[in-house]
């Protein structure tokens, strides 16, 4: 279980995150919905180590991760599906996926999950040796998917999967996201697609200007006014 | 007739002299110029120090030889060790400590590596320029079909073309490449990979800096005089060399070093009147350059992320 406690971030000044507490059970999707600005990527970025903690503390299964640098992050099974997909462009499709599995030793276990991988993304298979700049939008999503399932992570965080994608790949990517939950890794979710984020979630939190405004089941939030309004682009009747 | 028959033949043998040249001075500029190129392709900062490392492994490979009368080979090997230690130890001293850092700031630390270099060799082994050892056979004049060469101009192009052999397998096939290219594009997605940049930066001014050395160590047997400042203008050149080539791009920085190389001799050869210009030559190439390919010759388009 990932837990997060009064967790504050500045960039300067200006604090991103103004204490935050949040907890993500093992074998769930928990998501986290909320506007430009309210500093949910902030949180990813500072749970996985690029970002410096000014006070708060992360603990993933009782071990403490502010402090720790990302490699060390990383190595205790946390992964991170970055904002904008961000693969390796001048890498081919397959040197992404093995990179990540770059603190992985186990050749015959990478050369097994490549395998998978390709089963569950087909389409990457086809560019094998591509470069990952040329693949278009969905493409280059997936193999981020599959990049940061290569490290076997018990923790995946995902950073708005759904961005600038066709609303037919964002349905696939929801389906994959689901699958990989369903296959035992837990899920933080980070959305502004709210309605398909709510409708996977088993639990979700509501940020706004760096601070939780409201949590609940995914369905509970789906049907609250509030969020309806805010949100899911429903008018209160 | 006969005469002219002569003069031909003189200029064809000139002409093999001068390509010669032209193609030992591109393989030394372009064993240096990867150093720049690579630098700038992880930190994105031109390594103003990396022509000093040069001057410094022609002084390591001077003495070994010399005062520690250590075997050439022998020095060489270990030239080449030192020269990587060297170039390692600047970026943890200079540039690591400024890594978050705007990247003026490790400019500005780079060019002073490069001052205290230059100014600790003045000190330590004086500004009189010393005379480079001659090594057993490399170092004499032979004659190929009527061409004078000095040995070491035989080698000096196979040199590079092993030494780039084996850096391409490196950068394109292992996985320490794989995550040196990672690294270059994106540092912070391949931190959140696993990937520990600081070994990686090192890793790659350990080779940069290697493979000044193995360029030193032939640049001190052909032009064999030795002083502080002598890397000061080949580094410009090889500095001008990756950027016509496409800086960051390892194949571009070869192809410019030897466009530079073959470029300034083939000048002297062709229009003597003009041999006072031709350091000029560089400077003159890399202002076309940025006129109509600013991204140089193998060089990608980027757009700068806001």
């Amino acid at each position: 279980m990932l837990k997060v406690r009064d967790l504050v971030v500045a960039y300067g000044g200006i604090e991103a995150l103004k204490g935050i507490s949040l907890d993500v059970p093992d074998g769930k999707i928990v998501t986290l919905i909320g506007a430009n600005g309210a500093g949910k990527s902030t949180l990813l970025r500072s749970i996985i180590g690029l970002v410096k903690v000014k006070s708060g503390s992360v603990e993933y299964n009782g071990d403490t991760l502010t402090g720790l640098n990302s490699q060390q992050i990383v190595s205790k099974g946390l992964t991170l599906v970055p904002e904008g997909r961000r693969v390796f462009p001048n890498l081919t499709v397959l040197e992404n996926l093995r990179i990540g599995a770059y603190m992985r030793k186990d050749e015959e276990g990478i050369a097994a999950d490549i395998k998978r991988i390709y089963e569950i993304f087909p389409r990457l298979e086809e560019r094998n040796w591509q470069m990952a700049g040329t693949l278009s939008g969905g493409e280059q999503q997936m193999l981020a998917l599959g990049r940061a399932l290569m490290s076997r992570p018990k923790l995946m965080m995902m950073d708005e999967p759904s961005l600038g994608l066709a609303p037919l790949v964002i349905k696939e990517i929801f389906n994959i996201i689901r699958s990989i939950n369903e296959n035992g890794t837990t899920v933080l979710l980070v959305e502004q697609n709210a309605n398909m984020a709510l409708k996977v979630a088993h639990h979700a939190y509501v940020l706004e200007t760096g601070r939780i405004m409201m949590e609940g089941s995914g369905k509970e939030l789906l049907e609250n006014e509030e969020i309806k309004e805010a949100y899911l682009g429903k008018k209160k009747k | 007739m006969e005469i002219f028959q002569a003069i031909t033949n003189m200029t064809a043998v000139g002409l093999a002299q001068h390509m010669v040249n032209g193609i030992s001075l591109g393989s030394l500029y372009a064993l240096i110029a990867i150093g720049y190129t690579m630098v700038y392709g992880i930190l994105l900062m031109i390594n103003f120090a990396h022509a000093d490392i040069v001057m410094m492994a022609c002084y390591f490979a001077l003495f070994g030889i010399t005062t520690f009368h250590i075997p050439w080979y022998l020095t060489f090997v270990l030239t080449i060790a030192l020269t990587a230690l060297l170039g390692v130890t600047i970026e943890r001293a200079a540039y690591r400590p400024l890594r978050d850092a705007p990247k003026n700031s490790v400019l500005i630390s780079a060019i002073g590596a490069s001052f205290l270099l230059e100014n600790l060799a003045t000190y330590v082994f004086t500004g009189r320029p010393l005379h480079f050892p001659d090594i057993p056979f490399l170092s004499s004049m032979i004659s190929v079909g009527g061409v004078q060469i000095q040995a070491i101009c035989l080698f000096i192009p196979i040199v590079t073309v092993i030494c780039l052999t084996v850096l391409l397998h490196i950068v394109n096939h292992t996985k320490t490449g794989m995550a040196m290219r990672a690294v270059s594009k994106d540092y912070e997605i391949a931190r959140v990979m696993g990937v520990n940049i600081d070994n990686i930066i090192s890793i790659t001014f350990a080779i940069g800096s290697s493979l000044a050395a193995i360029g030193a160590i032939m640049w001190g047997i052909r032009y064999p005089g030795i002083t502080p400042y002598l890397g000061v203008m080949p580094g410009l050149k090889c500095f001008i060399a990756a950027v016509i080539g496409g800086i960051g791009n390892i194949k571009g920085a070869v192809i410019g070093g030897f466009i530079l190389g073959l470029g300034e001799i083939l000048i002297v050869a062709f229009f003597p009147q003009f041999s006072g210009y031709r350091d000029a030559f560089a400077f003159l190439m890399l202002i076309w350059i940025l006129f109509y390919k600013p991204t140089g010759l193998l060089g990608e388009k980027t757009t700068e992320k806001v």
